[in-house]
C-alpha cells in the first residue's frame, strides 16, 4: 500500500510456509491455484450470514418449511441452495420463551459455513469454547444479553459431522412483515445465539 | 471494577469483529485445506481432530490471533502424516521463499525462481 520508501520484499515464516505447502500441493497436482483463490473470494465474500437469515425469516413466515427445518435441516436449508462442503449434517435449534439456544464447538471451531460463513475470532478462541459449557449464562451476560433466571439455556457441541443453527423467536410488531425484511433483523450473532433477533426499528 | 479485573484473565475477545483473515497466509492455508478435503486426501473429521489437536496446546492465544498458526500447524502435520510433504522439504522450500522474497524488488511478484541460492536450472510452475 504505502510506496513511499524502497526496501526489498519479506515473507513472514508463516506465509513461506503457506507458499512451500502450496508449490508442493501444486506440483503434485494436488491443488489448482486458480481454485484456491476462488475459494478464497467465496467465503471472503458471497457466504455469511445472510444466508443463515434468510433461512430464518422463511421459517418465521412459512409454517411448512419451519416445520421441514426442524425435521430435517439439511434437506430445509439445502432446499434454499445453501449446501455444506464438508459433507456435515445441519440440525435447527428452536428458541422458544423457556428456553435458549446457544452454540459452540469445544473441540475446535466447527461451525455452519454454509450458512453464516465463517467464525468469527471470539468463536475460535478459548475463552468462549471452555466458558460457553460451564458458564453460559455468564457468558450471554457478557454479550449484553441477560436472559430471565426461568428462562432455560440449552449449549449445542458442534461436530465436524454435525452443525447446529440456533432460530430466535421473531420479534413482536412484525406480523405484517415481509421475508425480505425480516431477514434484515437476523444477526449472525442472533444465529450463533450469543444475542436474540432484532427488535423492529 | 475488581470483577473486571478479575475476570480479564479469561474475558471474551471485545465485541468488535477482526476481519475473518487477518493477513492472506490465513486465506490460503485455509483454501488449501478446503481443496484437499475437496480432493479426498482427508475426511472432515480427520481435519477436525488434526487442528484440535492443536488449538488444545497450552500457550494458545485466549484472544485467538494465533488461531491460523494452529490451522497451519494442523495442515502440515496431516500433510506429513499422508506422505505428501514432509517437514524437512516444507522447512527446506520456505527457507528458499524467504530468500525469493528478499531478492525480490519491491513492488514485483515474488517468485521462486528469485531465489538467488536456487540450485536448479530452471524456474518451476509459475502458477
Amino acid at each position: 500500500m504505502s510506496h513511499d520508501h524502497d526496501h526489498d520484499n519479506e515473507l513472514d515464516p508463516f506465509a513461506a510456509r503457506v507458499r512451500a505447502l502450496e508449490t508442493i500441493l501444486t506440483q503434485k497436482g494436488l491443488i489448482d491455484p486458480a481454485a484456491i483463490d476462488v475459494i478464497v473470494d467465496t467465503y471472503e465474500t458471497k457466504i455469511g450470514p445472510r444466508n443463515g437469515a434468510k433461512v430464518v425469516a422463511k421459517a418465521w413466515v412459512d409454517p411448512d418449511f419451519a416445520a421441514l427445518l426442524k425435521r430435517d435441516a439439511t434437506v430445509a436449508i439445502g432446499s434454499l441452495g445453501y449446501t455444506g462442503r464438508q459433507g456435515e449434517h445441519m440440525q435447527a435449534v428452536f428458541n422458544t420463551v423457556d428456553t435458549h439456544n446457544l452454540v459452540v464447538c469445544t473441540l475446535c471451531s466447527c461451525y455452519p459455513w454454509s450458512v453464516l460463513g465463517l467464525p468469527p475470532v471470539w468463536y475460535k478462541a478459548p475463552p468462549y469454547r471452555s466458558r460457553a459449557v460451564i458458564d453460559p449464562r455468564g457468558v450471554l451476560e457478557e454479550f449484553g444479553l441477560t436472559l430471565p433466571a426461568t428462562t432455560k439455556i440449552r449449549v449445542w457441541d458442534s461436530t465436524a459431522e454435525l452443525r447446529y443453527l440456533v432460530v430466535p423467536t421473531r420479534p413482536k410488531g412484525t406480523e405484517d412483515w415481509s421475508e425480505e425484511r425480516l431477514a434484515d433483523l437476523v444477526t449472525r450473532d442472533a444465529m450463533i445465539g450469543t444475542e436474540l433477533a432484532g427488535a423492529p426499528k | 471494577m475488581n470483577r473486571r479485573e478479575a475476570k480479564s484473565v479469561t474475558a471474551l475477545p471485545a465485541g468488535v469483529d477482526a476481519p475473518v483473515f487477518a493477513e492472506p497466509w490465513q486465506a490460503e492455508a485455509f483454501a488449501m485445506t478446503v481443496a484437499l478435503h475437496d480432493k479426498g486426501l482427508f475426511s472432515w473429521s480427520e481435519w477436525a481432530d488434526a487442528l484440535s489437536a492443536e488449538v488444545k496446546k497450552p500457550g494458545a492465544a485466549s484472544d485467538g490471533h494465533d488461531y491460523y498458526e494452529h490451522w497451519l500447524a494442523a495442515l502440515e502435520k496431516l500433510l506429513s502424516a499422508k506422505g505428501v510433504a514432509g517437514k524437512s522439504d516444507v522447512d527446506t522450500l520456505a527457507a528458499a521463499w524467504e530468500r525469493a522474497a528478499h531478492a525480490t524488488p519491491h513492488g514485483k511478484p515474488i517468485l521462486l525462481e528469485n531465489d538467488p541460492s536456487r540450485t536448479e536450472g530452471r524456474g518451476g510452475p509459475t502458477g
